[in-house]
């Protein structure tokens, strides 16, 4: 298979095809709630959207997201030939409808119709030693992206240290502001040190864990269970209508910080988390959620 | 119960509406973003006027095909945030007598109030739920601006029907978006250890 065609199917199946973890945790969220509520209906909807966009092999959402590709490649071989491909895929995927044109020039106000602009899509390039060829896709909604924060520890205002007591309280600030906005329910990633880009970087990358996958150190895995049960205490809900289930988990990392900065970064994935993988091994290609 | 609305509404039947009701919507009715919104309060355009009186305004970008023939058709076509109009909402609701708008996420204190004085309520959908709700689209009667502002920002007035909605913020001054961010704030205040 030619590698853009490969990469048209990638993004296919990320627009048109929800992981298999997500949709379970949308099922319990919806068995979670009580019948006759609005946030019971929501999720009925959503999950019949879920089931229909399958099928038709149309977008979950129309919002097909920023397009963000992490590509791991032998030495050796050029980033170039991804970047090529990368491209045309994106532009063949907009012409089919996979994906709706979201490259937006910020100076003219200019839609550049193809989905192909300044950084986007956005490759993160990472040569490897393996044989392999690992293309990782996240498709990340526009909406979700703007609830978003970074904080800059301490936060005086929330009595938020430097230490995971601090790391709490931005979190369930964050959550709080975000109330329905970023279609909830949210998958939430938190990065804690770096600096201003790694932080983000950090939360972003994390967003390729499955849902209900923990930190392999105990002490973070406990602390992402208490997020995850605090967040859900705030009865904000699928779309902030009031619910049970504001988050449907919360992810947690960490990397070193520089003595004088503590900052922590929080990615807000909208309840349609939509990733997918392909493999190249021995010339043969392979799908993942 | 849920309740039946067809565009276009008149003013007292919305008046009836309250937080809380779900409805059926069908009818024409007509996407509005950003763009859209900016050059409705700026330049008042009457290209559109004919389509939004009576009728209900949705925030969405969609994903649309053109078919052969030149018609289109609505692939995916959830709803958009809707806080990004609230500076242009409530104006836009009385120069152009819009009787609703559709859109995810709820709005503000300016719109609310456009909302009682003109006689319009906030619809929200189920953003995200793109396919089901572009399966309540069945037809588009035409589109404005696109070539101007792109798919995702133009005009594309529609016909629905049965379209899922709730409302979230009525024409007496309530907004279910209010309720909960108190009630959430409270619950936030505690864990937080800020009250």
């Amino acid at each position: 298979m030619e590698l853009k065609d490969a990469l048209v199917e990638l993004l296919r199946r990320a627009a048109t095809d929800l992981p298999p973890d997500v949709e379970k945790a949308l099922r319990e969220a919806y068995e979670r709630e009580e019948d006759g509520t609005p946030a019971k209906a929501v999720f009925r909807t959503i999950l019949e959207n879920v089931r229909l966009a399958r099928e038709k092999s149309t977008p979950i959402c129309q919002d097909t997201g920023s397009i963000i590709f992490y590509v791991d490649f032998p030495v050796g071989e050029k980033e170039e030939v991804y970047r090529k491909a990368i491209n045309a895929a994106a532009e063949e995927a907009t012409k089919k409808q996979y994906l709706r044109p979201n490259a937006v020039n910020p100076i003219t106000g200019k839609n550049s119709g193809n989905n192909v602009g300044i950084n986007h899509p956005f490759i993160h390039f990472h040569q490897w030693d393996k044989d392999e060829v690992r293309i990782r896709l996240l498709l990340k909604g526009g909406g979700s992206e703007n609830v978003g924060a970074q904080y800059k520890l301490p936060a005086p205002e929330l009595k938020a240290g430097r230490d995971l007591e601090g790391v709490r309280k931005v979190v369930l600030d964050a959550v709080f502001k975000a109330q329905g906005k970023g279609c909830a329910p949210g998958t939430i990633a938190v990065a804690i040190g770096g600096d201003r880009v790694t932080s983000y970087m950090l939360s972003k990358e994390m967003l390729f864990r499955k849902i209900g996958e923990r930190h392999p150190e105990p002490e973070i895995a406990e602390f992402e269970r208490r997020l995850y049960n605090e967040l859900n205490q705030l009865g904000i809900g699928p779309m902030g209508f009031g619910g049970k289930t504001t988050v449907l988990d919360v992810f947690v990392d960490y990397q070193h910080r520089h003595p004088a900065t503590f900052f922590v970064a929080i990615t807000y994935n909208c309840w349609a988390f939509r990733r997918k993988t392909l493999y190249i091994r021995n010339g043969e290609v392979s799908y993942d959620d | 119960m849920t309740i039946k609305l067809k565009t276009p509404i008149s003013e007292e039947e919305i008046r009836k509406l309250k937080v809380g009701d779900e409805v059926l919507l069908s009818g024409i009715i007509v996407t509005a973003r950003d763009q859209a919104h900016k050059l409705m309060v700026e330049k008042k355009p009457d290209f559109i006027r004919p389509y939004l009186e009576g009728s209900v305004i949705y925030h969405c970008g969609p994903v649309v095909r053109r078919e052969p023939d030149g018609s289109w058709t609505f692939v995916s076509a959830g709803p958009t945030t809707s806080i990004r109009e609230e500076p242009y909402q409530a104006d836009v609701i009385c120069e152009y007598r819009v009787r609703g708008v559709i859109g995810k996420g709820g709005m503000g204190k300016k719109t609310l109030e456009g909302l009682k004085k003109c006689g319009a309520v906030y619809f929200h959908a189920v953003g995200g739920a793109g396919t089901l709700i572009a399966n309540s689209v069945k037809r588009v009667v035409d589109v404005f601006m696109l070539e101007e502002f792109g798919t995702p920002e133009a005009f594309w007035v529609i016909e629905v029907e049965d379209l899922p909605l709730v409302v979230t913020m009525d024409s007496h001054g309530k907004s279910m978006h209010e309720e909960v961010l108190e009630k959430s704030r409270e619950k936030f205040l505690e864990l937080a250890g800020l009250k």
